[in-house]
């Protein structure tokens, strides 16, 4: 039972981290139809400039803040400099922009920053907690409850404001939304600031358990793209439930399996669901139009 | 319909013909080449190499140069990448034509690079770790690194005085981690070590305590071993810790020998002995020891200039950059076959790694003695009194 | 009808005359090791485009091909005894087999999950290569024994050239060649719209099957030919991040475009040796010359300059 504990809540914690990397993939992808895999490096930003501020001794909170606004403002750069210049190329065009972005902004964090790994204290401490014999680092709760704040923070935007539902409806239907008035390119604009702090929120509650360094992105952005697969790409509970899936499956992989394989699981069971379900777990079912 | 064709191809030669500079012919210069892995996940090994050679380049050329000409360093970023690594290799050897090469950061980067400077005759003092470069012994190879044989040999050495036999391991699977662990697995016997329990994880995975639950939930397990390198070693480290298995010792490698490691790992970090050179332990050396002045002056020298720890890579960067030059005066010429012959001729070499005694069937020289069995308490490295 | 032979004649011609007089303006053997790894990388975008350009499907997996390629050269003499270039043709060979087992039932996704599926794939098989350290060196690689023909061991880079370079005349040749069959012109049917295709009788599923089963076998030829030219292979060949440079090779040059394929190879292999005299502003700069490419051609380097060239002789 222990055992069984203890891989359950390092597989949500790391799952959590995954959920915002695919839920900053929803966001992009459902108001522009752009796979985006410059996300990682939101969450690389999110870890390093906050480890960087509050190194040059600004108070953490205060060095996290300063991090999320930095992440914000690449995010609309990105989108401003490279995606909107691009607007109407193919998906597949845009998708390299977002890889030579990517390399870009690692390119760039390796000079302003270093190729070192950096850490950041626990928020609350490092002493483990034991949770029916299971260890936990305080830290996950803090990896768990930001993900879940920011989660329903989201939700709260989408469904209750004019601004989340514009956002919706461009999802839904980028032609239409223009049509009824909806400035899309704001909306563009609005989705990769937003999934720009997503992925800064993951880098800054994940750092002081993963470490971070400038290119901890690629790997994340696999994961995190892998996840939103998994969920159903475009709808964001999916996005969430892929992530947790992910991480799950991961641990109880390595714990129960086998350790070397525990990536061949997960990609494995992500294949299967697949075949079983073309669209993912939760994907919508598009029909082609001629 | 032609000039379209014509605008496609001469693109394609464009692209060729313009990607080189043309290297500079200069005969007052020697001229050295390194292949780094500068950038990519090998990074904190290749970034103090390359800050290394470059800082004692200009050193050596201000006090002078060798034999009276100035050394020019040519240095590329293979990323980590193999192929990369292999195509610079050519290029240094047939457009730079380089004297010598110092450099391979990684395994897989060096073993890529070896035919390349066999087949031109070139000598390459490679920083990587794994035995398969010096064994068998290649005519132009060389390494300054200990191999990570000799790392699990210290380690078993340490375990049969604490009188402690079945361990278990916990590796990476990056090429460092799993060419050690298969060491490991196969000396194990000669030192009457059982492997209980042997599990792995990601270069880049973030969470090891579901492997790690697993060994300590296999019975008998007195001592873990984590061949790695990177900042793997430092998340086993924590969540060793964290499940608190902190009463079963535990061991790391001289793949985690900077301070950084300290850094990450934290508090977790008390405790955890590794086989590493004399250079992480400079100011506590006895004034008698041969190495004290060469690790100290290394040491002090890095900080100052990069304000960064210091780590046994950059060392083995400086080892290899100084058994060059000494080879090269010893020679007193700039050809490559002789500066080999004398780089064999290495003996009481006093590097960062150790005292280098080489031999026509030894192209490393370092033996076991070169490695310190450290501690890490209060936050630092200390020497394992020899018998605790 | 004639003209597009034409075309193709010319297309191909270029190409020989490109090989041949390259020889003559470089200045070290070096110019020549990295004008195979352009032949070499574009035979293997050349297939991918197949998949990519004509049949509109992307993968994200094709390095897993390349990789068999190189490790059946590798393996097969080294631990079985094959000779080297039966080892070759095996490897192509399964490559074949396994694009058309594990074809049939991913090529049912669509976009991005169809590039999730293949991405799986790659890195299952990326993962078995450097576990499986008792066959293939692990994650560190293993040596690859020299191509031997008929006694004739090819090796250097002068020789790699000249064979790289014939491989990609015949990878070019059949490639336009496809473009111009009925399977070709299904392929492009598929590309514009499924849906329509399948309406006015295409066989959707088996030629979505074929493109990948014909990519899977330039990409194994092509890790072949790389394996047996360095000597030396390593995982690194059959990993994710080499089947996004594919990827990128075939987008940068011009999806559809034989000739692209070898401009985005000629492209993604020369720059980062040009960058080298940037340092540390390498990367910074790899970045940005995509992103500033993509945006300014955005279907591609060839097919956007041959439109401006198009556009410019009609006014």
């Amino acid at each position: 039972m222990a055992e069984f504990l203890q891989f359950l809540i390092s597989g949500l914690t790391v799952g959590a981290v995954y959920a915002l990397v695919a839920l900053g993939f929803t966001l992009i992808y459902n108001a522009s139809g752009v796979v985006n895999f410059a996300q990682g490096e939101f969450v690389m930003l999110g870890g390093m400039v906050t480890v960087f501020a509050s190194a040059a001794g600004v108070p953490l909170v205060l060095a996290a803040f300063i991090a999320v606004v930095v992440a914000i403002v690449i995010g609309l750069l990105l989108h401003r400099l490279a995606i909107e210049p691009a607007r109407g190329a193919s998906a597949v065009t845009l998708i390299i922009i977002t890889i030579g972005a990517s390399i870009l902004f690692r390119g760039i964090a390796a000079i302003i920053f270093d190729k070192q790994f950096h850490k950041l204290p626990g928020f609350t401490g490092e002493t483990p907690i034991n949770i029916l014999g299971a260890a936990v680092q305080p830290q996950s709760f803090w990896v768990l409850g930001g993900a879940a704040v920011v989660v329903v923070a989201l939700y709260v935007f989408l469904e209750h404001t004019i601004l989340g539902k514009a956002v919706l409806a461009t999802a839904a239907n980028r032609l239409a939304a223009r049509l009824v008035g909806i400035n899309t390119t704001t909306i563009m604009a609005i989705a990769f600031g937003g999934s720009a702090a997503i992925g800064a929120i993951a880098g800054i509650l994940v750092t002081p358990i993963t470490l971070t360094s400038y290119d901890v992105g690629t790997l994340l952005a696999l994961k995190g793209f892998a996840a939103a697969m998994l969920g159903g790409m475009g709808n964001p509970v999916g996005a969430v439930i892929g992530g947790l899936l992910l991480g799950l499956l991961e641990a109880f992989g390595a714990g129960y399996l086998s350790s070397t394989y525990k990536d061949a699981f997960a990609f494995l069971v992500i294949l299967i669901v697949l075949f079983v379900a073309p669209q993912g777990l939760f994907g919508r079912r598009v029909v082609e139009r001629v | 319909m032609v000039t379209k064709a014509k605008l496609k191809t001469s693109l394609v030669a464009g692209a060729i013909v313009l990607g080189v500079p043309q290297g500079a012919l200069a005969q007052d210069t020697i001229k050295i080449g390194s292949v780094l892995s500068a950038t990519g996940p090998a990074s904190f090994l290749g970034e103090p190499e390359d800050k290394t050679l470059r800082m004692y380049v200009d050193k050596i050329n201000a006090a002078g140069g060798v034999n009276g000409k100035k050394i020019e360093l040519v240095i590329y970023d293979d990323g980590g990448d193999a192929n990369k690594a292999r195509t610079f290799a050519t290029r240094l050897v047939e457009d730079d034509e380089v004297v010598a090469m110092v450099g391979g950061s990684t395994t897989g980067t060096t073993m890529a690079m070896i035919p390349v400077f066999e087949d031109a005759k070139v000598p390459f003092i490679s920083l990587a770790g794994a035995i398969e470069v010096i064994d068998p012994v290649r005519n132009f190879v060389f390494k300054t690194p200990h191999t990570d044989k000799m790392a699990c040999e210290k380690i078993f050495e340490d375990l049969k005085k604490r009188n402690l036999t079945k361990i278990g391991l916990v590796s990476g699977t990056d090429g460092f981690g799993a060419s050690m662990r298969a060491q490991c697995v196969k000396v194990a016997p000669n030192y009457g070590m059982q492997i209980v329990a042997d599990e792995n994880y990601g270069p880049r995975d973030s969470d090891m305590t579901a492997q790690l639950t697993k060994i300590k939930n296999t019975a008998g397990v007195q001592a873990v071993v984590n061949p790695g390198f990177g900042q793997g070693p430092a998340i086993v480290t924590r969540n060793y810790a964290q499940l608190g298995m902190n009463n079963i010792p535990f061991y790391q490698s001289h793949g985690v020998a900077s301070k950084s490691f300290i850094d990450l790992a934290g508090a977790a970090a008390e405790g955890v002995r590794l086989p590493a050179a004399a250079l992480l332990v400079g100011d506590k050396l006895p004034e008698s020891d041969p190495q004290k002045k060469v690790v100290t002056e290394y040491k002090q020298a890095y900080e100052s200039a990069t304000k960064q720890p210091v780590s046994t890579f950059g060392g083995h960067a400086y080892d290899g950059l100084f058994i060059l030059v000494e080879a090269m005066k010893r020679a007193n010429s700039t050809e490559s076959e002789k500066i080999r012959d004398e780089i064999e001729k290495t003996r009481g070499f006093v590097g960062t790694g150790g005292i280098v005694n080489m031999s026509a069937t030894d192209h490393l020289g370092l033996d076991l003695s070169a490695f310190r069995m450290l501690e890490i308490k209060g936050g630092d490295w200390n020497l394992v009194a020899s018998g605790s | 009808m004639g003209a597009l032979l034409n075309q193709r004649f010319l297309i191909l011609a270029m190409l020989a005359v490109v090989i041949a007089v390259l020889p003559f303006v470089f200045p070290s053997s070096y110019y020549f090791r990295v004008a195979s790894l352009v032949w070499v990388s574009a035979l293997a975008a050349i297939g991918l485009n197949i998949l990519m350009g004509q049949a509109g499907q992307v993968s994200l997996g094709h390095a897993a091909f390349f990789g068999i390629g190189a490790y059946s050269v590798a393996i097969g003499p080294t631990h079985l005894g094959i000779p080297s270039w039966a080892a070759l043709l095996i490897g192509a060979a399964l490559s074949a087999v396994l694009a058309y087992l594990v074809g049939r039932p991913i090529l049912r996704l669509k976009g991005q999950y169809l590039a999730i599926a293949t991405l799986g794939l790659g890195v299952r098989g990326a993962l078995v290569i450097s576990t499986e350290s008792g066959w293939t060196g692990g994650p560190d690689g293993m040596p690859v024994e020299r191509l031997t023909l008929f006694g004739w061991r090819v090796s250097g880079s002068y020789t790699w050239y000249w064979v790289t370079g014939a491989l990609l005349l015949v990878g070019t040749w059949i490639a336009l060649n496809l473009d111009e069959t009925p399977t070709g012109r299904a392929f492009r049917a598929l590309h514009d719209s499924e849906v329509a295709a399948q309406v006015v009788g295409v066989d959707v599923a088996r030629f979505k099957l074929q493109a990948f089963v014909i990519a899977a076998v330039y990409g194994s030829i092509a890790g072949s030919a790389l394996a047996f030219m360095n000597g030396f292979i390593n995982p690194d060949q059959a990993g994710f991040l080499h089947s996004v440079e594919l990827v990128t090779i075939v987008v940068l040059g011009g999806l559809g475009s034989v000739v692209g394929s070898i401009v985005g190879a000629a492209v993604l292999v020369t720059l980062p040796q040009a960058l080298t005299v940037f340092q540390e502003y390498e990367h910074l700069l790899l970045g940005l010359i995509i992103i500033v490419s993509m945006i300014f051609m955005r279907n591609g380097i060839v097919p956007s300059l041959s439109g401006l060239f198009h556009r410019k002789a009609r006014t």
